[in-house]
């Protein structure tokens, strides 16, 4: 059975351990050449390269493979994406070092060789017999690498043109490599081995000078001479290593300040407070994110933070000289902390940043400065020959690489997204920068789904329970297209009540370990912005085949319990299921339902028998100390072509918006008991940790205010004490405590079972001891685990290896605390870019409450819109006079003479938006009453707002008729 | 994912095997020849030694004679140096006694005991390098041995040890596959007979993955059988011809 011919050792040398592993060498690994008459004898030969017949290159005229090195692939990868390029050798030895090295561009890789049309095909040269090269003594790993894909070049020459028997008429095939490494060029060029730069290769390519744009610029840095560098060196890893291990360095992620970009702080694990670090030289090219090593400096140099604002000055573009720019220190040592230097960098961070090109003085350069949209970035220069058209577009650049004798970093233009101040285009940026990833579906990942016409198939039927006959409805909010969840109720002939509650069976479709399942997993979940959804799993799925739609056939993954009439559980019974929905119902429908007494189908007598049982469930789950928290939700009525918002309103909630909650509620902790039995040391299960006591302070203030207490001893103290807080002539004021209460909440977190201690998998918010997500599969991947755990211990599906081990799990659980905590923001974004298109072009004036005092602010709430904003006080108003309001922490209240204000003090405020900043627009709140002489602005006259409606109405009408 | 992706990303295994390819099996019966009969072993970068002694008058406490069947003692022990990371002791902790207790049901199975009541047999293996699949590389050390010991048994006891990978049941995985597995079977059988007379488990394997893992696993088992038995033949064949 041994193929093996020969037998090496490859010794590889860790820290302390001498590690030694056996390496099989092979001569059954074909070149995957399309008419290659070598290996095509062979039956377990695929061709995967087909020659182009004629070539593109200028450079290279015949038809060629290429065969790019490893830092080709991790920096030029948006090259090897473009489908221009196709006929790519992958070289084994690449493959590792790109995993190794990048785990992004190691994803994109194996996404494109999962393409079938760009003909990308894996060569393992690390154990074919010819190309197999051993580490000579006192050689580096990298030149050990070069010398190992340069001999895979060789021989793939060789193999390629030393046919037996060749005919003329063949395509002489030869082979390109791609490589930025001079050194390797010129050892390949003299082993007889075309070579080239990306960028000489790109530039040969007939037809195609937008991809010039793409490359990055390594390597081809600015070598400017007679200018000193801007930087201090950074020290080389081992000696940062080895400063690390000695105390002599720190270590931490470097947090950029968003006020200073001549300030920056290190989070070093262990110590209390942040060390800072100031000035350019010492900042040394960390950019936000990165880890760091830093050394700090001697006490009597450490500084506080300068507390001024300062942005780059915009007219910077001078190249790389520049004086050392340091951020003003503060006199008064009494501040004083930890203050550092930036040594070295142990990882960097960098990904792909949106912005806009800063508008370049001088015409028909290429070189040009990118500001991000994030401030905490700083400036990149990249080159381009399309200054003209991107001066109006948000764009996407990466940063290549930061040398010492470059004031910015150098980087290389990504793609556009499109004009400035666009829905689209703003849309996209939003989810740029939080990290959500929104591209199409690959074609690996379409390959996994079902073939249409899908159908339920007999074997599937057997193995399944038939519910088909059972009254089952589902109730969603409006224009819902993935319903995941359906709900029944029905007399048992014993007086008791049966409930259902369905869930569509997504782990159907995704199986463990397929790309579909490994995207979904990456995603985490579904984003939902205001007039956009960016699904975890495709549309075929998300809206069909596992949507449980009304009068369709589907599959489903049932819980279902037998429960007295005091809501008692009986007992719990768990399968997989085949179910036809007979309604799907809006809340809003399934309200009118049950209110109205003339109806008596069978669907309404169910939604009742289940509002009456959700109303105890509910008071049960409130007298055991469940929070009732409020956070406003707005909904804006949007143009049906346009998109653009029409109007905003705060969501409403009705009685059977609580009645789905406390069945899923319901739901979740009978299967979050049953996985934690039978999987106690993986099971996923989501937790809210109880905040600490120093959290509840504003809540604390802010009832006192009023003459309420808080208690915050238990869970149940602070739902008992929230209720009396009630204040007769103010109903909204219960409503914004609740609001002040949620702020004071932690996040509440997936975890694997085996990595938390018992007593800590409580559920704060829900009072319950145990809690998991099961409901919702189609849009969260945690609910998909829960799935298959649940499957597994019913025995309907089985488990696979990383299902059960704990620490994979808990890294998974990690991204998709990760991801849940970015789509959270991603919505909130996308809420306020609305509110700002809302506002655009308006100015209205509305009621308002006092949430928060700030020191220079007062936070103040629109309850029509659900609206948060800031009023900022002490500022120059237009008239140039300043008015000096007077700031009581204790209370907390500003003064401003006569005028006082409090918590939850009534205003009226002027809304506007701020448009003077491009990539910055906000929304600006001014105070009309009550009036402060200097600061308020005179009331509005109603007519006048009417007019301003209706113009931005009449702009809406006009801009339908365009398009 | 990541982890199993990491040493089956271009189709062959870390060390360049297929799924199904055991590593190379080297062994030298007779290699120690105080013994009554001793067999070394090499499977991949595995090194193990046995030796076999008896059988022989029951030693220690009469107590221990059993009337009807020969006693079969093993001593399993793995040298401090036979890991990456040098171990405590050579044998008493739970690893190697389980490891032992293993030896002992098996070849309780596989030797014809009741040929010889009230003696015992001595089994010991040493590991002298461990780089995974120790437990089945030392059932096929010991059972060479007790071939050149010319203990009577049922037949060859030949074991290999697989897990499911992505689908793919692999066979006979060296200790980086071991670590990175979830969990690991082994089996050893008499492969003439088909009889399994030891299988074993590590970590959690669902039962639908279970046919597919023991299929592999036998088949792996019959290619050691193989290697093992032209070795003892020619091994044999050479001995008889000094012999005349």
């Amino acid at each position: 059975m041994l193929k093996t011919k020969v037998f090496f050792k490859k010794t590889k040398r860790g820290s302390v351990l001498k590690v030694v592993r056996e390496h099989y060498l092979r001569n059954d690994i074909y070149c995957g050449s399309s008419g290659c008459r070598h290996c095509q004898e062979n039956e377990n030969f695929k061709p995967v390269l087909m020659p182009d017949s004629i070539s593109k290159s200028d450079l290279v005229p015949l038809p060629h493979y290429i065969i790019p090195d490893t830092n080709v692939v991790l920096h030029q990868i948006s090259i090897l994406e473009s489908p221009v390029i196709h006929n790519v050798i992958i070289l084994s030895t690449v493959l590792q070092e790109v995993r190794n090295k990048s785990p992004p561009a190691y994803k994109r890789l194996r996404d494109l060789l999962a393409n079938e049309n760009k003909r990308f095909y894996i060569f393992v040269n690390e154990h074919h017999f010819e190309t197999y090269v051993e580490q000579e003594p006192g050689e580096e790993d990298n030149d050990r690498n070069d010398r190992a894909i340069r001999r895979a070049c060789f021989w793939y020459q060789e193999h390629l043109t030393s046919v037996p028997g060749k005919r003329k008429r063949d395509p002489n095939i030869t082979i390109v490599l791609l490589t930025d490494d001079r050194d390797n060029r010129e050892a390949a060029i003299r082993d007889g081995i075309k070579a080239y730069s990306t960028s000489e290769y790109v530039e040969s390519l007939k037809g195609h000078p937008e991809l010039q744009d793409l490359v990055a610029k390594i390597g081809t840095c600015i070598f400017i001479d007679n200018k000193k560098s801007v930087f201090p060196d950074h020290l080389p890893a081992s000696v940062v290593h080895d400063g690390i291990k000695q105390k002599k360095y720190l270590q931490g992620a470097f947090q950029a300040s968003r006020e200073n970009y001549l300030e920056g702080f290190v989070n070093i694990e262990g110590m209390e407070k942040p060390v800072l670090i100031q000035g350019l030289s010492h900042l040394n090219r960390a950019v936000h994110d990165d880890i760091v090593a830093v050394e700090l400096l001697p006490q009597n140099q450490w500084s506080a933070p300068s507390g001024i604002v300062l942005e780059e000055k915009v007219d910077d573009q001078g190249d790389a000289v520049e004086e050392n720019e340091v951020g003003e220190p503060k006199d008064h040592l009494s501040e004083a902390q930890p203050t550092g230097k930036v040594v070295g960098i142990i990882k960097r961070k960098w990904r792909h940043y949106c912005g806009i090109l800063q508008p370049s003085i001088i015409k028909d350069r290429n070189m040009h400065l990118f500001i991000p949209a994030e401030r905490r970035i700083p400036k990149i220069r990249i080159e381009t020959r399309q200054a003209e058209t991107l001066s109006k577009q948000r764009i996407v650049v990466a940063i290549d690489s930061w040398p010492r004798n470059s004031r910015y970093p150098l980087g290389h233009f990504v793609r556009a997204l499109g004009e400035v101040g666009d829905k689209a285009t703003e849309n996209e940026v939003l989810l740029l920068e939080h990290d959500i990833p929104h591209s199409h579906f690959s074609e690996a990942v379409l390959a996994c789904l079902p073939k249409l016409p899908w159908a339920i198939r007999e074997e599937d039927i057997e193995k399944r329970e038939d519910l088909r006959h059972l009254v089952i409805c589902s109730v969603d909010p409006p224009g819902c297209t993935d319903i995941d969840d359906a709900l029944h109720c029905r007399e048992l002939t014993n007086g008791n009540l049966e409930v259902g509650v369905h869930i569509a069976d997504v782990t159907h479709f995704i199986r463990p370990g397929t790309a579909i399942d490994q995207e979904a997993a990456a995603r985490g979940t579904t984003v939902y912005l205001v007039d956009n959804r960016i699904d975890m799993v495709p549309e075929l799925l998300s809206s069909n085949l596992c949507s449980l739609r009304g009068n369709e056939e589907r599959f489903a993954f049932s819980v279902i319990w037998e429960v007295n009439k005091k809501a008692e559980i009986l007992s719990t019974h768990f399968c997989k299921s085949i179910i036809c929905s007979k309604a799907a119902l809006t809340y809003e429908h399934a309200q009118l339902k049950i209110d109205d007494s003339r109806l008596n189908d069978e669907v309404t007598c169910s939604l009742r028998r289940l509002n009456s049982l959700a109303k105890i469930l509910k008071k049960q789950r409130m007298d055991k100390g469940a929070l009732i928290l409020a956070s406003p939700e707005i909904r804006f009525e949007v143009d049906s072509e346009t998109h653009d918002p029409i109007d905003v309103e705060v969501k409403q909630l009705r009685e059977t918006n609580s009645m789905v909650e406390e069945f899923m509620l319901l739901a979740n902790i009978s299967v979050a008991k049953k996985i934690l039995e039978d999987f106690p040391e993986c099971a996923v299960l989501r937790r809210h940790p109880p905040p600490p006591n120093a959290n509840f302070d504003p809540l604390i203030k802010a009832a006192k205010s009023r003459g309420f207490t808080i208690r915050i001893d238990s869970g149940k103290g602070l739902a008992d004490s929230l209720d009396a807080a009630v204040v007769p002539d103010n109903p909204y004021f219960n409503t914004m405590l609740r609001i002040v209460a949620t702020r004071c909440m932690m996040q509440a977190v997936y975890f694997s079972t085996g990595t938390v201690q018992e007593e800590d998998f409580y559920h704060y918010g829900l009072a319950a001891p145990i809690y998991t997500h099961f409901t919702s599969p189609i849009r969260r991947y945690a609910d998909i685990l829960v799935h298959r755990l649940l499957a597994a211990s019913i025995g309907s599906d089985s488990t696979y290896s990383h299902l059960l081990d704990k620490h994979t799990v808990q890294h998974l659980c990690n991204n998709l605390n990760y991801r849940h905590r970015m789509a959270l923001y991603a919505g909130r974004a996308s809420a306020q870019l609305h509110t700002r298109l809302f506002f655009k072009d308006r100015i209205e004036q509305q009621e308002g409450y006092v949430l928060f005092v700030r020191k220079n602010a007062l936070v103040i709430l629109i309850p029509k819109y659900g609206l948060e904003g800031n009023l900022f006080l002490n500022r120059d108003c237009e008239g140039g006079t300043s008015v000096q309001f007077q700031f009581n922490e204790e209370e907390p209240s500003q003064t401003c003479g006569k005028v006082t204000f409090r918590l939850f003090d009534k205003v009226i405020v002027q809304i506007s938006i701020n448009a003077s900043n491009v990539q910055h627009q906000k929304m600006v709140l001014k105070l009309v009453h009550p009036t402060v002489p200097g600061f308020s602005v005179p009331s509005q006259d109603l007519s006048k707002g009417d007019v301003s409606v209706s113009s931005s109405e009449e702009m809406a009408k006009k801009r339908k008729k365009k398009s | 994912m990541a982890r199993t992706e990491a040493f089956f990303d271009t189709g062959l295994r870390a060390d360049g095997r297929d799924p199904s390819q055991l590593r190379k099996i080297s062994c030298k019966v007779g290699a120690f020849k105080q013994a009554d009969g001793s067999a070394y072993i090499e499977q991949g970068k595995t090194k193990i030694l046995a030796t076999v002694y008896g059988p022989q008058e029951i030693r220690g406490g009469k107590s221990k004679v059993l009337h009807d069947r020969a006693l079969i003692n093993c001593q399993f022990s793995m040298a401090v140096f036979c890991t990456s990371e040098r171990r405590n002791r050579p044998r008493g902790d739970r690893k190697t006694m389980e490891l032992n207790s293993m030896l002992q049901q098996t070849y309780e199975a596989a030797i014809r005991v009741e040929l010889f009541p009230r003696s015992q047999i001595d089994i010991f293996v040493e590991v002298l390098q461990a780089d995974g699949g120790v437990a089945s590389a030392a059932i096929n050390a010991a059972t060479l041995a007790l071939i050149d010991a010319g203990v009577p048994m049922k037949d060859y006891v030949c074991a290999c040890s697989a897990a499911m990978v992505d689908d793919f049941p692999f066979l006979d995985l060296s200790h980086l596959e071991e670590i990175v597995v979830g969990s690991m079977v082994t089996f050893a059988c008499l492969p003439r007979s088909k009889q399994i007379v030891l299988s074993e488990m590590s970590g959690r394997l669902h039962l639908d993955y279970l046919d597919k893992v023991m299929d592999a696993a036998l088949k792996g088992c019959e290619d050691v059988f193989h290697i093992m038995d032209s070795i003892v033949r020619s091994q044999v064949a050479h001995m008889a011809a000094a012999m005349g």
